[in-house]
């Protein structure tokens, strides 16, 4: 049996006529990538300037947690958003299992050790002299650390685009904390496992070359702006 | 110096709040589309692979929709899984196929009542060349009992649904507890599990409308069926408010989608639902033809 051929154009077809499944599935997808990847950036680049440029005691061992953190299997997150989200969970009253709110709060939990952990090095990466000259010049400490960003901005970039490609491949969480509900939390990801299993590749090959489509876009941006900075 | 750190973290919450507010109303923006007037109430049901992934729910779910300005929000998972989402407070109904456990349930005050809603049958299927002799065998669990004496390899979903629940109860009448590399365990939905045991050529237990709805696929070929062992029902159950305080559950809603599960024109519905020509769920609360 061959799948290949008419899975293609199935997948063509709902490529071209905008097929509502896709098109919902990729609105999910992006939604909440978007939100956690910008939500673990606000939280990561803060406390990543600050493991990456002060000395304080423990700074090793949070950051060594941290390191560990960073490949943690997206089922270990799902489990533990599920216990904070279900009903008689300690954020229970809320409700946000199984809705879009609830994937963004796995995803951020997902995102944070590995974005901080990435804007650590952006930030080390720095020479200390920028930011102690910015300081000397009597900079504040916020434009201090803005100049510090505006040095190390490669490293925020690939950071941003580093966690948003996680975030919108991922599976565990969005199946475990989303429910995979038709046109509300089905992503991408979640979408693409549950046609596979019912052995209709039209709407998860579709699916799959937009994911790469993205993935391209994203880190082809990456790679321009750095070009540009390069260049400058 | 302090006060300037101060002001900077002001922003930072800030930002983060401006953004969680963005995200907060992308989720919003969705129902407002609807055209009626005030987001249609959202019903979250989990129900069993077999309703969903067979496109029935698809099809009936539209009509009760447009009755009750709802949205329906399906779960699909396994039965052993849906009842412990009701269990939970996670859900406001379930639509399940395990009449022993759907009564404790009930039983138990964590559904107000239960209304068996369709049935329809398991059946064993395996390869066409049957090496274990098992075709048009009377019962289910003789047939299980000549695939474990053969040692043929065998599938079986593993993941606590009422398909698995009804496996280990054929394996119990026969007092055999299946275990070897014959006996694979899925731990996934039936048409995963269908498609395990295609690759693999071995034989599975599987209820009829997921075998019908995925059949074109498949090579194995049914081998075992009509045996009233391998009854299948389906029974809804509205998830008990009252069991859950402080957690807001629709049990109003429920309860109006159990009786239109069971009214004249969702019988009906269910009855005209056909995959490739075949009625893959039969009507029970009201004969429909």
């Amino acid at each position: 049996m061959n799948d290949l051929g008419p899975g293609f154009a199935e997948a063509w077809r709902m490529l071209v006529t905008l097929d509502p499944d896709v098109m919902s599935a990729v609105q999910v997808s992006v939604g909440v990538s978007v939100c956690a990847t910008g939500l673990a950036a606000l939280a990561g680049a803060p406390a990543g300037f600050i493991l990456g440029v002060k000395q304080f005691r423990g700074r090793g061992a949070i950051a060594a947690v941290l390191h560990t953190l960073t490949g943690i299997p997206t089922v270990v997150v799902g489990l533990v958003g599920y216990i904070l989200l279900t009903a008689h969970g300690p954020l229970g009253s809320f409700r946000l299992l199984y809705t879009p709110a609830g994937i963004v709060i796995g995803l951020f939990l997902l995102l944070v050790p590995l974005m901080t952990t990435l804007c650590m090095s952006a930030a080390a990466a720095v020479p200390a002299s920028a930011h102690e000259t910015a300081l000397t010049l009597g900079a504040t400490p916020l434009r201090a650390a803005l100049a510090v960003v505006r040095e190390g901005r490669f490293g925020y970039l690939t950071a941003v685009t580093t966690g948003f490609g996680r975030a919108i491949g991922e599976v565990g969480v969005a199946m475990m904390l989303g429910g995979n509900i038709r046109g509300v939390t089905r992503t991408m990801t979640t979408a693409m496992a549950l046609e596979t299993d019912k052995g209709m590749f039209g709407l998860a090959l579709a699916l799959g070359a937009i994911l790469l489509v993205i993935s391209l876009f994203v880190n082809s941006s990456l790679h321009y702006l750095k070009f540009r900075s390069e260049r400058d | 110096m302090r006060f300037k750190l101060v002001n900077a973290m002001a922003v930072f919450v800030f930002a983060a709040m401006a953004l969680l507010a963005g995200c907060q109303g992308k989720d919003r923006a969705k129902p407002a589309r609807e055209p009626k007037a005030g987001p249609p109430a959202a019903l979250k049901m989990a129900t069993t692979t077999s309703t969903e992934n067979t496109g029935l729910l698809d099809y009936l779910l539209p009509a009760f929709e447009k009755k009750c300005h709802c949205k329906v929000q399906v779960l699909s998972m396994g039965t052993g899984k849906a009842l412990k989402a009701g269990r939970d407070g996670n859900v406001d109904v379930i639509l399940v196929h395990d009449k022993g456990a759907e009564l404790e349930f009930v039983a138990q005050g964590w559904g107000t009542e239960r209304r068996e809603i369709m049935y329809n049958d398991f059946l064993i299927i395996g390869p066409d060349r049957d090496p274990a002799g098992v075709r048009g065998m009377n019962l289910a669990a003789d047939a299980l009992a000549a695939l474990a004496a053969a040692q043929a390899p065998f599938v079986s979903r593993g993941d606590d649904s009422g398909t698995h629940r009804k496996e280990l109860d054929l394996w119990k009448n026969k007092g055999i507890e299946p275990s070897g590399d014959w006996y694979m365990e899925a731990g996934q939905g039936m048409e995963d599990t269908l498609r395990i045991a295609d690759q693999k050529t071995a034989y599975v237990l599987t209820d009829r409308g997921t075998y019908l709805a995925l059949r074109k696929k498949l090579t194995l070929a049914p081998l075992v069926e009509g045996d009233p062992e391998l009854f299948n029902l389906y029974g809804v159950i509205p998830v008990n408010a009252a069991k859950h305080p402080g957690v807001k559950i629709n049990t109003d809603l429920a309860v109006k989608f159990a009786d239109w599960m069971a009214s004249p024109e969702a019988q009906k519905l269910i009855g005209n639902f056909k995959v490739d020509g075949e009625v893959l769920f039969h009507p029970l609360a009201v004969d429909s033809e």
